[in-house]
């Protein structure tokens, strides 16, 4: 009896420490930015506008904690649902290419600004959340810059990232479905490849 | 040159009217899609030609501390106008703020061209009278595009009237003077966007569409200072995944 109690006790022992080690949403999102904005400071290539350079940062920092297949359902909208599994898995690889560029561009326009975490409102138990941060420099009106959050087998997932209001997701509704209704899921995908190549053909060019 | 530019214009505007088909489209948020697709390939021209070499030389020539002095001078004025809207919006501890940022920077901040205002905790606010209306209720109307001012809602371009007979700039009886100052706002506002340039070129599929839809986003969310109410279609038809 004695060892089946200290058996449970280290269970509960356990289960909280597991419980402590679940990265809180709002922590999650202010160490990433910490991280991806310390490198950036520090490098002067990435500043000037090195788009590969910051693609690489992204992917390697930022991309792990994204849901693109969340991203690009939301993006979508309706339509997703007739999208086949293999449609699905093209559409959002591409949408990846796009949303990581345009992540990266913005990031190579960063020049020291500060940024201010909001408090979090979230209860017990919330599986999806808005992390607000603002992004402040001097002369300026601060620029509001928000993440949705959503818990995902027990780590929290970007699936949105508002700038100023705009969502970089779902902005890209409405063009969507434009595509989609005058080309079809495949017409949509082609349309995305075709501006990842476009972009990638004119960087190789420069180099 | 003015009139070369206009011939150059022409073919191009006409062409994008009649793809358009005029005042047809099927989006109901954008009745004037037409209109407004053929507006916005003027407007580009423009940019292209005029508007955006401009703000390229003065972001290259000017040196950084003279960019800041411009910015926050006619930062100082229009906040100004900020606090008139806060007030008219119902928020006057915002106003008071607004209006204390101008009296200290333009004091202490010498004319407006330092922001000392905001180091000492009064932020900046932006607030115009478009703003004013969606917050009264007027709805936002068609969306329109117009050459040089760019996009801007009904309710939003009859603000933007208001907000420009408000402007204290206009005032200025020196007409050279005044002349020069309107200029010289419009190439420093045009060269703050020059990084956001590259993002919509590269982010847009079509970018009269990104464009539109994200203004459309953009002052729905300025109208609720940030906390606009979820959208019915906001999510999640995309839910089974």
């Amino acid at each position: 009896m004695k060892q089946l109690l200290s058996l449970m006790a280290g269970l509960f022992i356990l289960c909280g420490v597991a419980a402590a080690s679940q990265e809180a949403p709002d922590a999650l999102v202010k160490r990433v930015t910490d991280d991806v904005l310390t490198i950036v400071r520090a490098d002067k290539d990435i500043q000037s506008g090195n788009s590969g350079k910051a693609i690489a940062l992204v992917e390697a920092k930022v991309l792990p904690h994204f849901n693109f297949d969340r991203m690009t359902a939301l993006a979508v909208g309706r339509d997703w649902r007739q999208a086949s599994p293999e449609q699905k898995k093209r559409l959002a690889e591409e949408f990846k290419t796009l949303l990581v560029r345009t992540y990266s561009n913005a990031l190579t326009s960063y020049r020291n600004q500060t940024v201010v975490y909001k408090p979090l409102r979230m209860k017990a138990g919330d599986t999806d959340v808005l992390v607000r941060t603002e992004i402040r420099q001097p002369g300026q009106q601060a620029v509001q810059l928000d993440y949705g959050l959503e818990l995902q087998n027990s780590d929290w997932k970007v699936y949105d990232v508002v700038v100023a209001g705009i969502s970089l997701v779902t902005n890209y509704r409405e063009s969507f479905a434009q595509e989609i209704r005058s080309s079809g899921i495949d017409g949509l995908i082609a349309s995305i490849a075709a501006k990842n190549k476009q972009i990638e053909a004119g960087r190789a060019e420069k180099k | 040159m003015k009139k070369t530019l206009v011939k150059s214009l022409l073919p191009f505007a006409a062409a994008a009217a009649l793809s358009g088909g005029a005042f047809a489209g099927d989006n109901p948020k954008d009745p004037a899609e037409g209109f407004n697709r053929a507006m916005f390939a003027v407007n580009e021209a423009l940019d292209t030609a005029i508007a955006k070499p401009l703000a390229k030389g003065y972001d290259h020539v000017a040196p950084l501390p003279v960019k800041a002095v411009v910015g926050n001078f006619f930062g100082n004025i229009a906040d100004l106008m900020t606090g008139v809207n806060s007030l008219l919006q119902g928020k006057p501890g915002e106003a008071m703020n607004d209006w204390g940022r101008v009296l200290v920077n333009t004091t202490l901040g010498i004319g407006g061209a330092f922001d000392v205002a905001s180091e000492m905790g009064l932020d900046k606010h932006h607030e115009d009278f478009g703003q004013t209306m969606g917050v009264w209720g007027v709805g936002e109307g068609a969306y329109l595009f117009w050459p040089v001012i760019g996009p801007r809602t009904v309710r939003d371009t009859a603000g933007f009237v208001v907000d420009s007979y408000a402007d204290p700039v206009w005032y200025i009886g020196d007409v050279p003077l005044r002349n020069s100052l309107v200029g010289l706002r419009y190439v420093d506002q045009r060269a703050a966007l020059l990084p956001t340039d590259r993002i919509i070129e590269e982010g847009a599929l079509d970018k009269y569409s990104y464009i539109r839809d994200a203004y459309l986003q953009h002052r729905r969310n300025a109208v609720y200072d940030g906390y606009p109410p979820r959208q019915a279609d906001d999510g999640d038809e995309a839910d089974d995944r």
